[in-house]
């Protein structure tokens, strides 16, 4: 069997706590070719009505990518890393991330299923400010299995 | 084209609107390396050739979030930021080192100040790497 798919459902993951910083979200925007001074300067955001530099939408996916052991619930299902493909992202905005922001990140699993020799996980997150929901994110992967050399 | 249903008159947009298209640079093996590094996602299998065909790839290729990222360009260089409420992609197949992705928006549904768009994004020969939906407030915060 390639997932436990009852282990899957019950699996605790342990929230993590990122502290959002400028230098993360400049490097994040210059890598995906951003330009706009609202995601690098701080007095840009700040005359746009922004707290700080805003985090670009799809930053939250790297927020938790940030701690350690990041797809280590993945890893805690038996399921070989080398195998995984990112099947499908979807995130709800609440309100802006930005940088000075510390974000817990509370997540679980979502759904658990094994199809044609496959399994199919989706791991759900909130991005939680100050007690606040600020964003959710639904991550689905995709586990293959991994030939033996 | 076929007449537009219904028109939102304050952002000027109607059901069918497209947004023009955001076409960037072929990724390069250093974009890949640079996002692996600004986004945290270490999976090898996106900037070490060695464990991708370990993973039974010929090659390394991008990561789907350098994709939905340039996406999210797309969108908030249409609305500012905050108006982007809720948004869902699947990655339908890999892209490779070299392709240039096309980004593209259509208006699909209008609901109030709501709009819905279908979303997707295409290599330079065709293939459709990411589909997804949008849904975006056409008035409001800045």
């Amino acid at each position: 069997m390639l997932l436990d798919t009852v282990a899957a459902l019950s699996l605790r993951i342990e929230p993590v706590t990122v502290d959002v910083d400028r230098s993360m979200l400049r490097n994040f925007a210059a890598a995906i070719g951003e330009t706009r001074e609202v995601y690098f300067d701080h007095e840009s955001a700040h005359r746009g009505g922004h707290r700080d530099i805003v985090a670009a939408p799809t930053f939250l996916f790297s927020v938790e990518l940030h701690a350690p052991r990041p797809l280590g619930y993945l890893e805690d299902l038996g399921i070989d890393l080398r195998g995984v493909l990112h099947g499908e992202q979807t995130f709800t905005h609440i309100d802006d991330v930005c940088a000075g922001d510390r974000i817990e990140c509370r997540r679980h699993i979502a759904s658990a299923t094994e199809k044609s020799g496959m399994g199919f996980v989706v791991k759900h997150t909130d991005f939680i400010r100050e007690g606040r929901l600020v964003a959710t994110g639904r991550m689905l992967t995709i586990a293959r299995p991994i030939a033996v050399a | 084209m076929t007449r537009p249903r219904r028109q939102n008159r304050a952002a000027e947009v109607y059901v069918g609107t497209k947004l023009a298209p955001l076409t960037l640079e072929p990724i390069s093996r250093t974009t890949l390396a640079l996002f692996a590094g600004a986004s945290a996602d270490y999976n090898p299998v996106h900037i070490d050739i060695d464990v991708a065909r370990q993973s039974g790839f010929d090659d390394v290729f991008a990561h789907g979030m350098l994709s939905m990222a340039y996406l999210g360009r797309l969108l908030t260089g249409w609305l500012p930021h905050a108006r982007l409420c809720s948004w869902r992609v699947r990655f339908v197949t890999t892209t490779p080192v070299g392709a240039a992705p096309k980004c593209s928006a259509v208006v699909t549904d209008l609901d109030g100040s709501l709009a819905t768009l279908d979303l997707a994004v295409q290599t330079q020969d065709g293939t459709t790497t990411l589909t997804g939906t949008a849904t975006v407030e056409l008035e409001g915060a800045p």
